[in-house]
């Protein structure tokens, strides 16, 4: 099957603009005809949902969390791009374009992130007009700040809380829309399956986390926004719900997955410390501008108190390694080198896996009280958890799993391969490559939310030539009458051990083979020991309580067990993908000074797999083709 | 460290609930006090029994999903901080931890731990927003706001939605709640041509939803994890009654 990835004729920055004027429109009054299913109410699912109900289309939202406002977004710290060059440095569309492609290591789709870029500057308008509180200068402007992999500033921020306050700005406006009629939600929903017939979508099978009843809903058009599978190694930066079971399910339902393996491991977080431990905390990368990373030259020394180790003993790595960029070097070959040296038995704290952040010059240089001024929060926060004081001792931290670049293929109108499928934010694929950018999430999220779905799912739906599926058709039933089974299966689970010691076991398995490092070797074992840990898992897990309550074990008995379908096809990807690019590294391909090494002779493609029941997945390939820019080289040195 | 955790267990709304002891004789001090309560989950699943039923999502203080009132306070002990962000070290050898929801009656409990806080919800629906549809907005930088008065805005919009204010106040209220958002908006520019529907609206939800009204005591403030000021109730009452008057001179 050829995948068509509909990208319109033309030079990058007409390509847009064009495909908008030849988008086919819905009349004003017949668009409260039609329904839009939208799952998740994070950036992208909740600008999708309250510009699409304010269009006039009847939207029905979902989310699993209590609020809508919950939705992991609001985690975001550091900030959202866009090419407005308030700061008069030299950036422009073309710029913040070309950095994201580069960032991305060369594996995105060029008329995708070109698009991006032209709709950022619209998303900052729109968010302010909402009362995004952004930072500001004192003469009453947006004030911008730099972030990794640029050398202009064109990052907005709001505080610490970046992605807070723009949510809550999107959450607001969908609750407009509610308030109105406009919108319907559904909060504490979990989306467990999705209603195909004939090939297109047409609904979804959700549980009622408080009744435990399970429902379709029928719709015009389907939107899936339901973030990304960091999870699947247990232990990340996201929240503790952030799950792939929609997106996965719509996968084995016919949607295709592009570029599972594409996962970002950001340097800077605070450490494992225990077995109990629930979260890998980010520390934002800013702290890198002043501290110093460091490991002790020698093994023996590794237990000794830090302040006791004389600087000649001492082992500035990223300063060593990468003279000109030192500390702030690229967050992949950042994480790498800390992996590296820990890997040599060079490793502090317990465990052995984890590096020193140290402030100790900062704090000479500048003063205990600009430093706190600078990063006072930061350190609070790793006083809260760690109970140290990196005043007087320095940091530990260690590179942890924090946002996934795969996801479900879509086209340039963000549509799957299944027609009436659209998939936004993280849980798409569409625009970071091999490795996101910072501050790039929350603008793509926004773009798809705000600026593309409301435009080309009325696109869509103005194509329709049969009705709505009522909620009585037999695909409809059948659905629910699988997902009420698959609720049983797991509710009668009496085995010997929790859904928490199985995922451990496959996320330490996933980040020990599948890591920041990986190898055909270790891939091939993983590849072999997944299926025999998810075959016991099946066997024997042990769940109590009720299929019709809340039951917060059952519904991660079946995160899990999607996680495990998941992880197979990560494998395969990493095993396939026999080139380094971005967050992708293989060993095997790598530069005499250890950089990724790409083959773009052969793998400038996006890797499409399709899901067969019961046989190995199938492998289709959009290849790369760039029109206006050139793949080169990836140096930041 | 040997701990008893006292914990409200409840099978659904309206069922009667009671308090079970469950001991830790080898809390790790270093386990996050949800983490605790993962532990203790996975013990009783082990057991036969069923866990206890608690909301939480980030961990890491900015959602507001998690809520409990530890040892009497919502969030427990700490000071500006959610109930995922409290560690087991911050108790004490010995000590019994009695752990509840946060009750209201704007809350019922559907839960254990787990209450209903889509009131908070509707409160926004009726009105905490600047009704400014996708496209219609002006280049960003075309009105000026001043830094204090953004910094102002972003105090209060640092609220999380997580409820602890109603929580602790004895009149079930959510004025802290509501004054954030009126405030939030009102301070800026964007916010001022819905000012008075906002208060009005919003307030009058409140009332709707069965949350008490304030009586002053403060108490929301000091439980707030985000710090929002009891300032922001002044803002609030001002815009109210300056809705009432204009409705009323209507
Ligand atoms: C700690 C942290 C800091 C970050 N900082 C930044 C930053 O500074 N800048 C930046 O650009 N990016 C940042 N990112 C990345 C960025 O926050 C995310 O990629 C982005 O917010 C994802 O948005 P989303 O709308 O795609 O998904 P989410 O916000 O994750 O929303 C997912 C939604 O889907 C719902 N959902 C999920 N599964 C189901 C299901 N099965 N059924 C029903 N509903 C479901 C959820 O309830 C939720 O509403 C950060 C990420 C983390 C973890
Ligand atoms: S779990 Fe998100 S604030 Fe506590």
């Amino acid at each position: 099957m050829k995948l068509d990835a509909k990208t319109p004729l033309g030079p990058l920055p007409q390509k847009w603009g064009r495909h908008c004027a030849g988008i086919r429109l819905v009349n004003p009054a017949n668009r409260r005809k039609y329904e839009v299913l939208v799952v998740g109410t994070g950036l992208a699912g909740a600008s999708a949902a309250a510009s699409l109900a304010e269009m006039g289309y009847g939207v029905k939202a979902f989310c699993y969390q209590d609020s809508a406002r919950r939705a992991h977004s609001i985690a975001a710290q550091g900030g959202i791009n866009a090419a407005k060059n308030y700061p008069n440095d030299g950036d422009s569309v073309w710029r913040l374009f070309h950095d994201t492609l580069k960032g991305g290591d060369f594996r995105a789709r060029e008329a995708n992130v070109y698009r991006l870029a032209q709709l950022s500057n619209a998303i900052i308008d729109q968010s302010v007009a909402q009362g995004v509180p952004f930072a500001r200068e004192y003469g009453g402007g947006l004030a911008n700040r730099s972030f990794g992999g640029a050398q202009v500033s064109r990052t907005f921020y709001a505080r610490g809380q970046t992605g807070q306050q723009l949510l809550l700005g999107a959450y607001q406006a969908l609750a407009r829309q509610v308030g109105l009629g406009a919108a319907k939600l559904f909060t504490r929903t979990e989306m467990l399956d999705l209603v195909v017939v004939d090939g297109r979508a047409r609904g979804v099978v959700v549980r009622d986390m408080v009744t435990g009843e399970i429902t379709a809903h029928t719709g015009d058009a389907v939107v899936l926004a339901t973030g990304g599978y960091g999870n699947v190694y247990d232990l990340s930066t996201n929240a503790r719900g952030c799950n792939a079971s929609a997106i996965w399910r719509a996968h084995r339902k016919g949607a295709f997955f592009a570029n599972p393996c594409y996962t970002q491991i950001h340097p800077t977080c605070i450490p494992v410390s225990g077995e109990g431990q629930s979260k890998l905390t980010l520390m934002s990368e800013s702290l890198r501008n002043d501290g110093r990373v460091w490991v002790p030259k020698r093994v023996e020394d590794c237990g000794k108190s830090p302040a006791t180790i004389p600087e000649d003993d001492r082992d500035y790595f990223l300063e060593r390694k990468y003279p000109s960029y030192g500390n702030l070097a690229p967050r992949d070959i950042s994480s790498r080198a800390a992996k590296e040296v820990c890997d040599q038995g060079r490793g502090v704290g317990p465990g052995g896996r984890g590096v020193y952040l140290d402030f100790a010059d900062a704090i000479e240089r500048l003063g205990h009280k600009e430093v706190e001024g600078r990063y006072g929060n930061l350190f609070d926060i790793y006083h809260e958890i760690t109970s140290e004081d990196a005043y007087l001792a320095p940091m530990r931290i260690y590179p942890a799993v924090h946002y996934t670049m795969g996801g479900l293929w879509v086209d340039y109108n963000l549509m799957s391969n299944l027609p009436g499928l659209f998939v936004a934010g993280e849980a798409n694929f569409s625009d970071h490559g091999a490795n996101r950018l910072g501050a790039s999430a929350l603008m793509q999220g926004l773009a798809d939310g705000y600026f593309i779905l409301p435009l080309t799912v009325g696109d869509y739906i103005a194509g329709l030539t049969s009705p709505r599926l009522g909620i009585d058709h037999a695909e409809c039933k059948k659905s629910v009458d699988e997902a009420v089974h698959r609720v049983r299966g797991w509710i009668e689970a009496k085995g010997k051990r929790t859904v928490a010691s199985f995922h451990r076991e496959l996320g330490k398995k996933m980040w020990e083979y599948c890591g920041m490092a990986r190898e055909r070797g270790g891939l091939k074992k993983l590849a072999g020991e997944i299926p025999v840990l998810h075959e016991e898992f099946r066997k024997n897990t042990c769940l109590t309580g009720h299929a019709n309550g809340i039951n917060a074990m059952l519904e991660q008995a079946m995160r899990v067990d999607d996680f495990f379908e998941l992880a197979q096809l990560i494998c395969a990807d990493a095993l396939d993908r026999d080139e380094s690019c971005g967050g992708h590294f293989r060993v095997e391909h790598q530069t005499p000074d250890g950089e990724a090494k790409r083959d773009d002779a052969r793998f400038a493609h996006v890797s499409a797999w399709e899901h067969r029941a019961g046989g190995a997945p199938v492998l289709h390939k959009e290849p790369l083709v760039y029109e206006e820019t050139v793949m080169s080289g990836r140096n930041y040195k | 460290m040997n701990i008893k955790l006292r914990v409200w267990r409840q099978e659904k709304p309206n069922a009667k609930g009671r308090f079970v002891v469950y001991d830790f004789p080898d809390a790790d001090p270093n386990m996050s006090f949800l983490e605790m309560m993962d532990a203790l989950n996975n013990r009783l699943v082990l057991q036969g029994e069923e866990p206890v039923a608690f909301d939480h999502d980030c961990r890491e203080g900015i959602c507001g999903a998690c809520s409990a009132v530890i040892g009497g306070k919502p969030h427990g002990p700490g000071k500006r901080i959610t109930t995922c962000q409290a560690y087991v070290r911050a108790f004490r050898e010995g000590d019994v931890i009695t752990v509840e929801p946060f009750r209201a009656r704007a809350f019922p409990v559907l839960k254990d731990l787990v209450v209903d806080r889509s009131a908070l919800d509707r409160i926004v629906q009726a009105g905490g927003f600047v009704s400014v549809s996708t496209g219609s907005a002006p280049e960003a930088n075309a009105i000026p706001v001043a830094k204090e008065v953004s910094d102002k805005a972003f105090d209060a919009a640092a609220c999380i939605g997580c409820g602890a204010c109603v929580a602790t106040c004895k009149n079930a209220s959510a004025t802290l709640f509501v004054a954030a958002k009126i405030s939030h908006l009102g301070w800026l520019p964007q916010g001022q041509a819905e000012r008075s529907r906002r208060a009005l609206n919003m307030v009058e939800q409140m009332g709707k939803e069965g949350f008490g009204s304030c009586s002053n005591t403060l108490a929301c403030e000091a439980v707030c994890p985000k710090g929002i000021s009891a300032t922001n109730i002044a803002r609030m009452n001002r815009d109210f009654a300056f809705a009432l008057v204009s409705r009323a001179g209507q």
